[in-house]
């Protein structure tokens, strides 16, 4: 990699384990301002897990996390978010049971000078922030149990980026989604993606997200298979990586990679 | 704005289409569940009035069935909370009785001692203590079930047996009677009661609320532009309210002191005695007072504070709460220590009432409060649940044991009523929630 810069995300050797498991082992990808890096890899690759360790969800075994080139510490989410780590996770995690502006500003209620919740406020912003995502959006007062699988997912997103976040995860982000918002999504990664967000895009599907992404990252068995900028590989070279674990000529190899004799 | 006005423009369009009666609560936005529980009160009490031959709504009986309701009502309050995150308390009844004996010695052999028997200071001190025993319990209860990952079902299991038992051991097994007479006034009765001056002035000050609450949330609407309900709904919901209100503090001040008691007091305070007897309005009652306060006080926690919107989005999604960085356990233990102050409350209520405080108080109260809550509208799946719900819930199981009493039906057949009536209101619930999908 000839970027100079310091990378927004770094995290060196991560492992964790599960009942002898090794559900990430000896991991290591990064992320620049600007960037969006695909973590390719089939179902069962440990791409979640590796990401959710950065989200806080789960704690490392072994290994760092830099951010801004500083350790970090996140030993649970609301230490990523003080990091300005947003995940949109793969079960879109809303509570189904209450409005989208309750949603979106889950676990950092606005509040009045008397300490109550400051509903009012949070609908008007929220009203502010679905309107620039999804200007059709007009159901504030309904439980998020009532909107369409698009309407819960610009939920989740409008979420992830009220809050200035500058590091977005985003687990599967259009497994759920029809074309048309499968497009919306797109397009709305480019914009962030513009304003110097670095987004660590998951999936395991790669026409998903070739498009998008401007590295992948491939994970098999708990391992980073290697990584590509997407300019200098085909969609069928990072398939083999995925499947294979066979690593193309011009993709740096990691440890999962497999071993040409 | 533009789009605002759009927007508002097409809801008026649609909405023109609309049968007059969906029109009418979606411009009133009442909730429909709550007014078919009022509908299905309502029916139970037009249905007991003609059974009873006109006994049952009568100013005596109304204020009575209030006055029973008031302890379970406060404690299906908290129990709403614990139904939403999907847990449950069965300790409930034995956590009462445990309190109410701490109380009980508290006033009756301990604090006599120091300052006296009969001293002002003692109910408050009293209840101050059973609030902190009720918290502690609740706290215990919570941390097993937080943080040691026992389930609530189990841990309240072992509460219930446990807090009874610890009952007995505080005297062993004896009765603590009589209470002191400032604390017996939260049972009501007679002297508990505020009587019809200071009831009117509660009315008042309820209205005036109410009116307040809906010129707020008008404001507040307009304030960001939001669509705004029809003035005439406004209107219409204030002179609903007030009326309610009204009515309810009537009822109260048309149940006059018995004769016996009355003629005492004209003696006591030489009141000549009339001819048509003195009638002196018992007005709201004491407990009656405590409840709605306490259900006004949940409401505000339950809606209006980070916390309730923490208990609801953990109710509705545990992980997603997580995720969002909520300290899901913290919220836990909150809840029960919550649990653990009402059922303080309700334990107060119930010896205040009784004017003592007993081995068997609040035996099967646990299983009334969760009743009441899921009668309430509370599901056991979790996410969902009002307190006015449970406390109209707690209002319907009252009225339904008194009805029966009313009717000289035996104790065994009115069991059998309440639980078929139960299972009866949690199917009607499904069926309503099936088709609301």
């Amino acid at each position: 990699m000839t970027d100079q810069r310091t990378p927004l995300v770094e995290m060196k050797n991560v492992s964790i384990s599960f009942g002898g498991i090794h559900a990430v082992d000896n991991a290591s990808v990064d992320l620049y301002p600007g960037e969006v890096v695909a973590l390719l890899g089939h179902n069962g690759a440990g791409k979640s897990t590796l990401i959710k360790i950065l989200s806080g969800a789960y704690r490392r075994d072994g290994g760092e996390i830099l951010i801004n080139g500083e350790p970090a510490e996140i030993n649970n989410p609301r230490d990523a978010k003080k990091y300005g780590i947003e995940t949109i996770y793969q079960t879109l995690a809303v509570a189904d049971n209450v409005d989208a502006a309750a949603n979106l500003y889950l676990g950092r209620e606005l509040r009045t000078p008397w300490g109550t919740l400051d509903d009012v406020a949070m609908e008007a912003k929220a009203r502010e922030v679905m309107g620039r995502l999804n200007p059709n959006f007009q159901r504030f007062k309904e439980p998020v149990k009532a909107l369409s699988g698009g309407q819960r997912q610009s939920v989740a997103i409008a979420r992830a980026i009220l809050f200035d976040a500058r590091i977005l995860i985003m687990d599967e982000p259009t497994a759920a989604l029809g074309p048309q918002e499968t497009a919306q999504v797109g397009e709305l990664i480019k914009q962030l993606k513009k304003e110097g967000i670095g987004i660590f895009l998951i999936s395991h599907d790669i026409h998903d997200v070739f498009d998008l992404a401007d590295r992948v990252s491939v994970m098999k068995n708990g391992q980073v298979v290697g990584h590509a900028r997407t300019e200098d590989v085909t969609k069928d070279e990072v398939l083999g990586m995925i499947i294979l674990g066979k690593c193309p000529p011009k993709a740096i190899p990691g440890p999962g990679a497999m071993q040409v004799a | 704005m533009a789009d605002i006005t759009q927007a508002t423009q097409t809801n008026r369009a649609r909405n023109a289409d609309e049968h007059p009666v969906k029109r009418f609560f979606r411009a009133t936005e009442i909730d429909t569940r709550l007014l078919g529980m009022v509908g299905a009160l309502v029916i139970i009490w037009v249905g007991f009035q003609f059974l009873t031959g006109g006994l049952f709504l009568t100013p005596r009986n109304l204020w009575n069935l209030t006055v029973q309701t008031s302890s379970v009502a406060v404690m299906a309050t908290g129990m709403v909370l614990i139904i939403v995150t999907r847990n449950i308390d069965l300790s409930v009844g034995s956590v009462l009785g445990f309190c109410g004996m701490i109380m009980g010695v508290m006033q009756a052999k301990i604090l006599p001692q120091y300052l006296g028997l009969e001293h002002p200071a003692i109910w408050i001190i009293t209840l101050g203590c059973g609030i902190l025993v009720g918290a502690a319990i609740g706290a215990l209860h919570g941390s097993i079930i937080a943080f040691l990952n026992v389930p609530a079902f189990i841990v309240t299991l072992g509460g219930l047996l446990v807090w009874r038992g610890a009952t007995w051991f505080v005297t062993s097994g004896q009765t603590v009677a009589p209470m002191n007479s400032t604390f017996r006034l939260m049972g009501g009765g007679t002297e508990g009661s505020i009587g019809a001056t200071a009831s009117w002035i509660v009315g008042i000050v309820a209205c005036l609320a109410i009116v307040g609450a809906i010129l707020n949330s008008r404001k507040q609407r307009k304030r960001f532009g939001f669509p705004l309900r029809p003035v005439w709904a406004e209107y219409f919901l204030s002179v609903l309210g007030c009326a309610l209100v009204l009515g309810a503090v009537s009822v109260a001040n048309h149940y006059y002191w018995p004769t016996n008691i009355a003629r005492r007091y004209a003696d006591a305070n030489a009141i000549a005695w009339p001819e048509g007897g003195l009638q002196i309005p018992h007005g709201i009652a004491i407990p009656v007072l405590i409840a709605i306060g306490v259900g006004i006080v949940m409401t505000f926690i339950a809606t209006r504070l980070r916390f309730g919107r923490y208990v609801f989005a953990l109710g509705g999604n545990p992980e997603a709460a997580e995720l969002a960085g909520i300290k899901t356990r913290w919220v836990t233990v909150k809840i029960f220590m919550l649990m653990g102050v009402l059922c303080a409350i309700a334990a107060a209520i119930s010896t205040a009432r009784l004017n003592a405080a007993t081995n068997a108080q609040g035996e099967l109260d646990e299983l009334y409060t969760i009743a009441a809550a899921v009668i309430g509208g509370t599901s056991l799946a979790g996410g969902v649940g009002t307190i006015a719900g449970a406390m109209i819930g707690a209002l319907v199981m009252q009225s339904l044991q008194s009805g029966m009493v009313l009717l000289g039906i035996d104790s065994p057949f009115q069991r059998i009523v309440v639980g078929v009536v139960l299972v009866v209101a949690v199917w009607l619930d499904t069926v309503y929630r099936a088709r609301a999908k």
